[in-house]
């Protein structure tokens, strides 16, 4: 079984678009989108959910009031700059509040506790191209990495159960700890860019990341025609580099109309040069993976 | 309209609508009608654009550091009572061997350890270096401030932070907000006085906002919506916006030119003048 994860740096170069092509034209392939923080995949692949599961998030130090005595003892150790007084009173932001817990442990009242949030979901689902697991961060939630990293395990597992040959995985834009989380002890990583100055700002920085992780990436050079000097100069990049450009898609409206019917871009017109495009990218992808 | 001595957050969820560009493109339709300071500040620590339009005179530059602990096996005890206070996973320790660790990467730089530690000298503290702020400047009134994470740190939240201490209380304070909705979002709007949420007119774009405003609404702040690349994708979003009766601040059209010229690192009002006067709107629409 192999671990192919989408990611891109910059957003909005059409990550989630060409992760739902590729999951259409794979066969025998797991699905898990890791962008938990804003998961889009599950509107073009619009699967059935068989299992909702809680994720147990970050922890946030509460007070209670009826014992505090006001000491500040918390307040001077917290290194988060959470907890304030406010109106005479210790106050512990639910926002900075990082869950360290060493308020807690500190307080010599017994006053502070933890309460861990549970409004983040992640499910484990079917689709028409297969199994998919994906997840909501609840509102205003952290620790997105932790949870990518159960919806990576979970995709696994499955993958391992059904005897699946792949796990495609939409990553998150950026470079921080939920990216880490999808791209740790992948095979194949590939890096959706786009011509323009921010695009390249964003794929070296991303490149970078990946070579930390000695993962030679892939690249999906996207809507090259909209600039086309800014191409070349991504090309020439990756060529001083050594990484290996696998596809260049021109602008093209077919992602918005086919996301707009909810389906991917190759449901949405098998024959067209695009689709040619993603049997290829895949064609590609299952070469490097032998 | 507001002036200075504001905070305006401009942020998305969806990554890629247009963030960045309404942020410096705003600054520049705006400047000449304010009278005091103005800063734009990029908390997109992840991947800073800012200034790639801006192209602002470098001022200065620091780090943003967390003291993390540095264990002293001659002077530990091995009772592992630092390991059993760290939240983060980020202490090993095993009892029969001994053996002690602490995985840099990990740790948060809480403290706790240091607190736990009752063996004199047996936990110092060194910096850990997680990222950079950086100042530019466009001219005397306009400021540049950029968070910047080292590659490989995951860390965002304690450069966001930094970089926001550099807002100044008198100015005219524009904040880059990262993309999503989690800690780092959260990190970057949760003091400002408006947040201006930058769409696009797809299912993803609709999407991602509505995650946007229950978080801004759980914040509990003002917000308006600029709507990007008109004439991509469908109209749900107005049906949306309008259920919710949220204000949509402005709308720009989807048009190769702009793409083109945004693709350069160009500023666009400079190249397109109507923009610049629907930008100047925008603000008017801003009430604080």
């Amino acid at each position: 079984m192999k671990q192919i994860t989408i990611i891109s740096g910059k957003g909005g170069t059409g990550k989630t678009c060409i992760t739902a092509a590729l999951a259409s034209v794979a066969e025998n392939a797991v699905v898990a989108d890791c962008d938990v923080d804003a998961a889009d995949l599950f509107l073009i692949l619009k699967p059935h959910i068989l299992f909702e599961n809680k994720y147990l998030g970050g922890k946030t130090a509460v007070i209670d009031y009826s014992k505090c005595t006001n000491c500040g003892i918390c307040k001077n150790l917290c290194r988060f700059d959470a907890i304030n007084t406010i109106d005479d009173r210790i106050t512990i932001s639910e926002f900075s509040c990082d869950g360290c817990e060493l308020c807690k442990r500190a307080c010599p009242e017994y006053a502070i506790s933890m309460i861990q949030s549970d409004s983040s979901r992640w499910f484990i689902s079917d689709s028409r191209f297969g199994p998919m697991v994906y997840a909501r961060l609840g509102i205003a939630e952290d620790n997105s990495g932790k949870l990518v990293t159960v919806v990576r395990e979970e995709a696994k597992r499955i993958a391992k159960a059904k005897n699946s040959d792949f796990v495609i995985i939409d990553g998150p834009p950026g470079i921080g700890c939920p990216v880490i989380a999808s791209i740790t002890g992948v095979d194949i990583t590939i890096i959706v860019t786009e011509p323009t100055q921010s695009g390249l700002h964003d794929l070296k920085r991303v490149v970078e990341l990946a070579n930390n992780f000695s993962i030679k990436p892939l690249i999906i050079l996207n809507k090259f025609d909209l600039n086309k000097e800014m191409s070349e100069v991504i090309e020439r990049y990756c060529k001083k580099n050594n990484i290996e450009i696998i596809a260049w898609i021109p602008f093209n409206r077919i992602f918005v109309d086919a996301m707009v019917n909810q389906q991917t871009i190759v449901e949405y017109n098998k024959f067209s040069e695009l689709s040619n495009v993603i049997q290829s990218i895949w064609n590609k992808i299952q070469k490097y993976t032998v | 309209m507001i002036t200075t001595g504001c905070r305006i957050a401009i942020a998305s969820g969806k990554g890629g609508t247009g963030k960045t560009m309404v942020a410096v493109n705003l600054m520049y339709s705006i400047k000449d009608i304010i009278d005091g300071k103005i800063q734009l500040i990029d908390c997109d620590v992840e991947e800073p654009n800012i200034n790639i339009f801006t192209k602002g005179r470098f001022n200065s530059e620091k780090e943003v550091a967390i003291k993390i602990p540095e264990i002293n096996t001659d002077k530990c005890i091995y009772c592992g009572k630092c390991a059993e206070y760290c939240s983060y996973n980020a202490i090993i320790f095993v009892k029969s061997i001994p053996h002690i660790a602490v995985m840099d990467d990990l740790c948060h730089g809480c403290g706790a350890c240091s607190y736990a530690c009752e063996t004199k000298d047996a936990i110092t503290e060194k910096n850990h270096v997680l990222g950079t702020v950086s100042k530019y400047n466009i001219s005397d009134k306009i400021e540049i401030i950029e968070g910047r994470i080292k590659v490989g740190n995951a860390l965002a939240v304690p450069v966001i932070k930094a970089v926001k201490k550099e807002a100044n209380e008198n100015a005219l304070v524009i904040y880059d907000s990262p993309p999503g909705t989690s800690c780092p979002v959260i990190e970057t709007i949760n003091d400002v006085d408006y947040v201006v949420l930058v769409t696009e007119p797809t299912p993803f774009g609709v999407n991602d906002l509505k995650l946007m405003v229950e978080t801004v609404k759980k914040l509990g702040k003002k917000m308006g919506v600029v709507v990007n690349r008109i004439g991509l994708g469908t109209d749900d979003l107005y049906d949306y916006l309008n259920a919710e009766n949220i204000e949509v601040l402005m709308k720009i059209p989807f048009d190769k030119k702009i793409a083109g010229i945004y693709s350069e690192g160009k500023i666009l009002v400079d190249e397109f003048p109507w923009l610049k006067q629907e930008f100047l709107d925008l603000f008017k629409k801003i009430h604080i």
